[in-house]
């Protein structure tokens, strides 16, 4: 048996085991981490893909950077402790839950009327992959898609800078009391500015 | 390789229907935020099976751009959250219906 | 002077325009200007009548084009005047009566401030009057109708502060309107069936008849005397008349006695000829004119107010014109109108004279021995009421009796049994009216003072026109008068059947004597207690005969029940209905508009799952297309 096929069959399972995981665990740090298993088992495919400079920055960027992010708000906030049962919205399992089949069924049609289930990887995959696949992917990054590049070294930036201006608070730690004294505020207040005014925010950022 | 592809983009789509469920079942807003990191995994996922197919890397060159977009967007959400969190005391969005009609 | 007939209506129409729009500043001398306006609107009347007798009797129908009307591209219309025996005798009397009436009134109106106004109205009555009589077409008949209509509203509602009167005047206003209703509607048949409004067409000129068939000639007749029973104040549009006593009692004496209620009259006589061509108009002419005058005349008995009493013998007194019209006899007819005319007004006068002199005190249960206070007022209302009564030799007697000769020689039996009845009640009313307001014992408080000069001058003249015009114009029934209408009318054709004229005298003399006589039995000073206690003795007789047959209260009933009741169902569905669908259709909108919300629940996860379905639903199109 072909050893692609074995690991295929492994790990598709597993990463379909593992959202289902994710979604339906009430602890939502058990969450995160059925996520950044599920993580892995996509890095996996994308070896299997013959990608191998992805496989190798999806652990490192996904499981590595977002889901420690992730994992550290969870823990910071303290709600790992899951939402209340019952869906207080009618209909909206059911829907749902129709919508998640369709989706499937619709890629399974248009699979059907275009490659076919039974179309395999076509063998001429190394000559695109000339001198490894970093080098060809850098090759292919930095010729055709330059200028988006560089918009996306923009968009990093600005996101560092507005994740600093969200964040920045009054100089004082979140306690949980603090908490529990905002805990009634309607989320109306914080479409207009922030306590103290317009001024506090120009404030701040200086 | 002998998988077809087809069986990866079925994978695909399975795990994209898994984020939407997500999505649109939780309450809590970093379970709905970790629903959308799943549709964009899987969105990758069909992204590099088809540049397999078509054997150019301009798929993967995509998707390498909807990483970096994703930690981008994953930085700045949860930001905003946790000023959220730091106003209202919950991550609960059915809370968030101000702009109700 | 017959071309310048026209004058006669110029003269009071501008003369009534000066007293409306400058009246306030002619003050006092408003109603000597108005009066002054209506005897140089006589004496044209009176020269075109010299002038018409000056002619030999076959040539007295003239048309005289008075002035352009209407001019619409080579159609004109203009205003044609008749002068011939029967309007120029209608005039006179228009004019005559009315000048007096005039002068009466300056007196009587002395303390009104508004005597302008007054006197406006009523020179504009009397062109309108005018124009009416005067008329050769049937439109500017129509128009001179509508005008007298329109002045008796005004001049009725004249003290407008009153609310009796305000209501007298919209009820005479528009019980006439049915039957004007009726005159347009006959016409719209005259036109229909002539093409022309013109009295020579449709009347037939020189002795010709028009041709039109029986049935057309009976659907204008009656329309016609719907018209008049409307303005004549005939049953069954007479509730008018009654309550219009709330005017000005030279008003009431003017409009409702003299003039414009014998304009009905005057419709039927000039139409005789289509009422002959149908004979079944003629007879209903007949029998509205019996049963109106008896009706009318038991109703006067039921009266304590004495101008009501009078309303009602006015009706009465019309009712006979009426029947001697629907017999045939139109010269009598008119001779009873122009005696009418000097005794009724003279009548109504004479009370405006107690009015007058007891601040308006006109009830005869508080009236009595009035001679003492106002001798000359009431020798003046005994002259009326002999002449009134049909004693010989007074006017009445060469009037309506007349009437029931003629009858009595044609053979109609009910005519001269029912009208002599008439004749009997009509003796008695005016009696009983002398004897409790002027004779016996004084029932009012303070003196009354008598009259001035200024209203007694023209009382005498009426009074001496009473008593003698039917010796003048008709002690004969080819008396002068009819002699006169000869031309237009027809002449008197007297039968043969029946009693001679000689016992009808007497027996009408009998007749007239035992109604005075019962009226002196019932009301003689010595019987005050026994008749001013009668309404609380006899509550039901006393009640039918004061509610004239309740027939207004019949009519007020229907108005309520069907009118108002139509009107409130009317109105039900103009509410609920109308306004229903109206207003449902906004409601509608506000619950169209209350679903939107629906979806805008302000959930993120509920705006998730819009994407995603509509994203599915994108996917699904593509797919199936594919």
């Amino acid at each position: 048996m072909p050893l692609d096929n074995v690991v295929f069959w492994v790990f598709a399972p597993l990463s379909v085991a593992t959202a289902i995981g994710m979604i339906v665990v009430r602890n939502a740090v058990h969450a995160a981490l059925f996520l950044v298993v599920n993580f892995f088992t996509i890095a996996v495919m994308y070896l299997l893909l013959d990608a191998p400079f992805l496989f190798a920055v999806q652990i490192v960027v996904y499981a590595g950077a977002i889901m420690v992010l992730f994992l550290f708000v969870i823990m910071l906030l303290g709600v790992d402790r899951g939402d209340a049962p019952g869906e207080r919205l009618f209909g909206q399992r059911a829907t749902a839950a129709i919508l998640a089949v369709a989706i499937v069924a619709e890629m399974a049609t248009a699979i059907r009327a275009g490659i076919g289930f039974a179309t395999r990887a076509p063998e001429g995959f190394d000559e695109a992959n000339q001198g490894g696949n970093p080098a060809a992917l850098a090759d292919v990054l930095f010729r055709d898609y330059f200028f988006p590049f560089e918009v996306t070294s923009i968009l990093l930036i600005v996101a560092a800078v507005a994740a600093m201006v969200l964040a920045l608070r009054r100089s004082k730690a979140i306690t949980q009391q603090e908490i529990e004294a905002h805990a009634g505020d309607d989320l109306e207040a914080y479409a207009m500015t922030p306590p103290g005014g317009p001024e506090t925010m120009r404030e701040r950022a200086r | 390789m002998r998988t077809p592809i087809a069986y990866f983009l079925l994978l695909s789509a399975i795990l994209f229907a898994l984020g939407s469920a997500s999505v649109l079942l939780r309450r809590n807003a970093l379970r709905i935020f970790m629903g959308v990191e799943l549709q964009l995994n899987a969105v990758n996922l069909s992204l590099v099976a088809f540049s397999r197919l078509h054997l150019e890397l301009d798929g993967q060159v995509l998707a390498f751009f909807s990483m970096v977009v994703a930690a981008a967007e994953v930085v700045v959400g949860l930001a905003i959250i946790v000023a959220v969190f730091r106003r209202t005391g919950t991550t609960d969005v059915d809370r968030a219906d101000v702009l109700r009609g | 002077m017959i071309d310048l007939i026209g004058l006669a209506i110029a003269i009071p129409l501008l003369a009534a325009g000066v007293n409306m729009l400058a009246g306030v500043r002619l003050g006092r001398y408003a109603g000597w200007f108005a009066t002054a306006a209506m005897v140089a609107s006589f004496a044209v009347v009176l020269g075109a009548l010299l002038d018409l007798l000056s002619m030999p009797a076959a040539e007295r129908s003239h048309v005289v084009a008075a002035a352009e009307w209407i001019r619409a591209g080579a159609a004109t219309v203009s205003i044609d005047l008749r002068v011939d025996p029967l309007s120029i005798t209608m005039a006179m009397v228009v004019t005559g009566v009315g000048s007096l009436i005039h002068l009466y009134a300056i007196g009587y109106m002395e303390h009104d401030p508004r005597p302008g106004r007054f006197f406006g109205y009523m020179n504009l009555f009397c062109a309108f009057m005018l124009a009416l009589v005067l008329a050769n077409d049937f439109l500017l008949l129509y128009l001179g109708w509508e005008g007298v209509g329109l002045c008796s509203y005004l001049l009725i509602g004249f003290w407008s502060d009153r609310p009796e009167a305000a209501r007298a005047a919209k009820k005479a206003f528009i019980t006439t309107r049915v039957g004007d209703v009726m005159l347009l509607l006959g016409l719209f048949v005259v036109w229909t069936h002539f093409g022309s409004f013109d009295f020579d067409t449709v009347l037939g000129g020189e002795g010709t008849l028009p041709e039109i068939a029986t049935g057309t000639a009976t659907a204008i007749s009656l329309l016609m005397l719907g018209g008049a029973v409307g303005k004549s104040a005939q049953l069954p549009l007479h509730v008018w008349l009654p309550d219009a006593m709330a005017g000005p009692t030279p008003v009431s004496a003017l409009i409702h006695a003299a003039t414009m209620v014998t304009a009905g009259v005057y419709l039927v006589v000039r139409t005789h000829v289509l009422f002959e061509i149908s004979e079944v108009a003629l007879t209903v002419v007949a029998v509205v004119g019996l049963a109106g005058a008896l009706y009318a005349g038991f109703a006067s008995l039921g009266q304590y107010d004495m101008k009501r009493a009078l309303a009602y013998s006015t009706m009465s007194q019309l009712g006979f014109m009426f029947l001697a019209a629907g017999l045939g006899y139109y010269a009598i007819a008119m001779s009873l109108l122009v005696a009418h005319a000097f005794y009724k007004a003279l009548l109504f006068l004479t009370s405006g004279n107690v009015m007058h002199g007891l601040h308006d005190e006109i009830d005869v249960r508080r009236l009595g021995g009035l001679r003492r206070d106002m001798p000359l007022t009431a020798a003046l209302f005994a002259g009326g009421a002999l002449a009134l009564s049909g004693l010989p030799p007074f006017s009445g007697f060469f009037t309506k009796d007349t009437i029931l000769e003629l009858a009595s020689h044609d053979g109609d039996v009910y005519a001269y049994v029912l009208g002599s009845l008439g004749a009997l009640v009509s003796a008695w009313y005016v009696a009983r009216l002398f004897f409790t307001a002027f004779i016996g014992d004084r029932r009012y408080e303070g003196r009354a003072h008598e009259a001035s000069p200024v209203m007694q001058a023209p009382l005498v003249v009426l009074a001496i026109g009473a008593l003698f015009a039917g010796l003048v114009l008709a002690a004969t029934p080819e008396g002068r008068l009819a002699t006169f209408l000869e031309p237009v009318l027809g002449p008197i054709v007297e039968g043969h059947a029946g009693p001679s004229t000689g016992v009808l005298v007497a027996i009408s003399v009998v007749v007239t004597l035992l109604g005075i006589g019962i009226a002196w039995r019932l009301y003689r000073p010595s019987q005050v207690e026994r008749w001013v206690s009668f309404p609380e003795r006899e509550p039901g007789m006393a009640g039918v005969l004061g509610h004239a047959f309740y027939l207004d209260d019949l009519y007020a009933w229907i108005v309520s029940a069907v009118g108002l009741r139509g009107a409130a169902a009317l109105e039900w569905f103009d509410r609920t209905v109308v306004d229903g669908v109206v207003n449902g259709v906004g409601r509608l909108a506000v619950w169209a508009a209350g679903l939107a919300p629906i979806w805008q629940s302000g959930k993120v996860r509920r705006y998730a799952l819009s994407f995603l379905a509509g994203g599915v639903a994108l996917l699904v199109f593509a797919v199936v297309r594919v």
